[in-house]
């Protein structure tokens, strides 16, 4: 993904003078093609990512789109003043690019992990919140970024994640993107854990339910004619994402389900524990710890399946 | 003396007045850190800016930003004298539905405003940010940025510093207003501010002292031609906090107590100016 993020940086970079990149001392070499196609628009602000948000707001103050990238808990929590004021309450068009998100990072310990990002940035006004599945979702993700008025984060993995086939590729903020049709359940799902959610489909499919799957690239503003649609068809409705089970996408959705009026669909998240993972572990380590697996999950919406018909 | 410079400090004592008068009508603190930048700032909006109030949004405009945002009360009467709107708009200070807090709202809100500070240590950053945007868009205009002592005590401020040493904008000025007083103490005290000259010297900025009552001092740092590819300019400019009015000078019960009716008389009559 990172490396689709610097070719697709690049071209945007040459398309767009306005378009300014900001590191925070990371990407030796990813970045090469960038700052040789767009000379001085590369810029590396070292370890020091208040400043370097400030400076974006500065930039985008003055005609500038500047687009910063990190690694995520660098360019969220490290920095967070600097989103809420400078950022979104000038409400001016930063891009924060946050990379090796939710547990990609997971052997280098709870430092590297970001499982709060898309709770701390999706209360903050202004502020879209994205987190594309895999390459060809954040190349959408960042040219329609570049088109707001207004900042927008979008969480990032890191390499090698699969690309996830679709019927249709059009792509709007705020709008999911059916991956599957099914008639029994739904299953929604945001970033890199997507391939995960469409395996749980199939596990499901051999047991004789069928899921609707959904990619929510954007977590804000949340698709509510999606939501809505889901709850109003489907027994279950569950919410996978590489994320705290508090305040992330599924906490989004509850917010929301809880001030309607009685709905056929139960709701089902699926995130991480609110704990630090104290002991070493790869990402699929830490994803089957909290549950985040196919088995896990398919299991889970079968059992709350039979409850609901029973 | 030069008769522009007279012009200028009447100016001043005029804006002082004013702020004391806000204060004791609106209940608004502040009031030493307010008086102890006001000489700094016509300095900036009555010589040194190349600004028209008429074009607030002009892209070549010159930049100036109060990171000390706390000094609010004292840059609205500024922008309202300077012209970018009607003074008559500063009576609804304070009110209700307004705009005019105790903080610069943002841009959008207020001509003349150029980020929206309160928050400590953003200023500089933003600041930096726009410098840099006129070396990538090939524009002339300069940034100026006016930081507390205080404000000092924020990491940001030297991250800031460093990258604007590493990055060569020179055409980036930081002024402290270094009136040796922070909310609950000084500012010498309170963390090793000093020497505060020294500081920025070490972090690769042209850094400078002056008298920052002095108009003829100020005008002369502040309009002096920058050198773009150089190292910013440092102005540690050694203020008074409270500067104006004797009763106020150098005392630190002035950045939260309020003036009463007395009180207020007696700094129109030691300012020279009236209601």
């Amino acid at each position: 993904m990172r490396n689709a993020f610097a070719d697709e940086i690049t071209k945007l970079g040459v398309s767009d003078p306005r378009v300014v990149l900001l590191s925070g001392d990371i990407g030796n070499k990813l970045f090469d093609k960038f700052k040789a196609a767009s000379e001085g628009r590369f810029l590396n602000c070292g370890i020091a990512e208040a400043n370097m948000m400030g400076v974006a707001a500065g930039m985008a103050l003055s005609g500038l789109r500047p687009v910063i990238y990190t690694i995520t808990p660098f360019t969220t929590t490290r920095c967070y003043e600097q989103i809420r004021v400078d950022a979104c309450y000038h409400n001016v068009p930063v891009i924060i690019v946050g990379t090796g998100s939710g547990l990609s990072y997971a052997e280098l310990g709870p430092t590297h992990h970001s499982c709060e990002d898309l709770a701390i940035m999706r209360v903050l006004p202004n502020m879209t919140v994205m987190a594309p599945a895999d390459e060809v979702e954040l190349r959408q993700c960042l040219r329609a970024a570049l088109r707001q008025n207004g900042p927008v984060y979008i969480r990032i993995g890191k390499k090698g994640e699969q690309i996830v086939p679709k019927k249709d590729d059009r792509f709007e903020i705020g709008r999911a993107i059916n991956v599957r049709e099914g008639a029994d359940v739904c299953l929604i799902g945001t970033g890199t854990l997507l391939p995960t959610v469409l395996e749980a489909a199939e596990l499901l499919q051999a047991h004789g339910i069928t899921a609707r799957v959904e990619s929510f690239h954007t977590i804000k503003p949340l698709d509510i004619d999606t939501v809505r649609s889901a709850f109003s068809n489907y027994s279950v409705v569950a919410v996978v994402e590489e994320h705290s089970r508090i305040g992330g996408l599924g906490g989004s959705i509850a917010e929301w389900l809880a001030q309607q009026d009685r709905m056929q669909g139960r709701l089902l998240s699926f995130g991480t524990d609110d704990d630090f993972m104290h002991e070493v572990g790869s990402q699929a380590y830490a994803r089957a710890k909290y549950g985040l697996t196919a088995d896990n999950i398919a299991a889970k919406v079968q059992a709350a399946h039979a409850k609901v018909r029973a | 003396m030069t008769s522009d410079t007279l012009a200028l400090q009447k100016i001043a004592a005029t804006i002082r007045g004013r702020i004391i008068a806000t204060s004791h009508h609106t209940q608004t603190p502040h009031l030493g850190s307010c008086l102890s930048c006001v000489d700094i700032l016509i300095a900036a909006y009555f010589s040194a800016l190349k600004i028209d109030p008429s074009k607030p949004a002009d892209p070549d405009r010159d930049r100036f930003i109060l990171s000390k945002g706390h000094g609010a009360a004292a840059l609205f009467q500024v922008l309202a004298h300077k012209g970018f709107y009607p003074e008559a708009m500063l009576e609804s200070y304070g009110q209700d539905g307004g705009i005019f807090a105790e903080h610069p709202p943002t841009p959008d809100h207020l001509p003349g405003i150029e980020a929206a500070t309160g928050s400590l240590g953003h200023g500089l950053p933003i600041g930096l940010g726009m410098a840099l945007s006129a070396r990538i868009q090939k524009r002339s205009y300069d940034v100026t940025v006016l930081l507390g002592d205080g404000e000092c005590n924020e990491g940001s401020v030297w991250e800031s510093a460093m990258m604007a040493a590493g990055q060569q904008v020179g055409s980036l000025m930081a002024i402290v207003d270094f009136n040796k007083w922070q909310a609950t103490g000084r500012s010498e005290d309170v963390l090793a501010l000093g020497p505060l000259v020294d500081k920025w010297r070490a972090f690769g900025w042209d850094a400078t002292e002056i008298d920052g009552h002095d108009m003829a001092s100020l005008t002369d740092i502040m309009g002096r031609p920058r050198n773009r590819t150089g190292k910013p300019v440092a102005v540690v400019a050694h203020t008074v906090k409270g500067k104006g009015v004797s009763f106020m000078e150098d005392d630190n019960n002035w950045h939260y107590r309020i003036p009463n009716a007395d009180e207020l008389a007696a700094a129109y009559v030691e300012l020279g100016v009236t209601a």
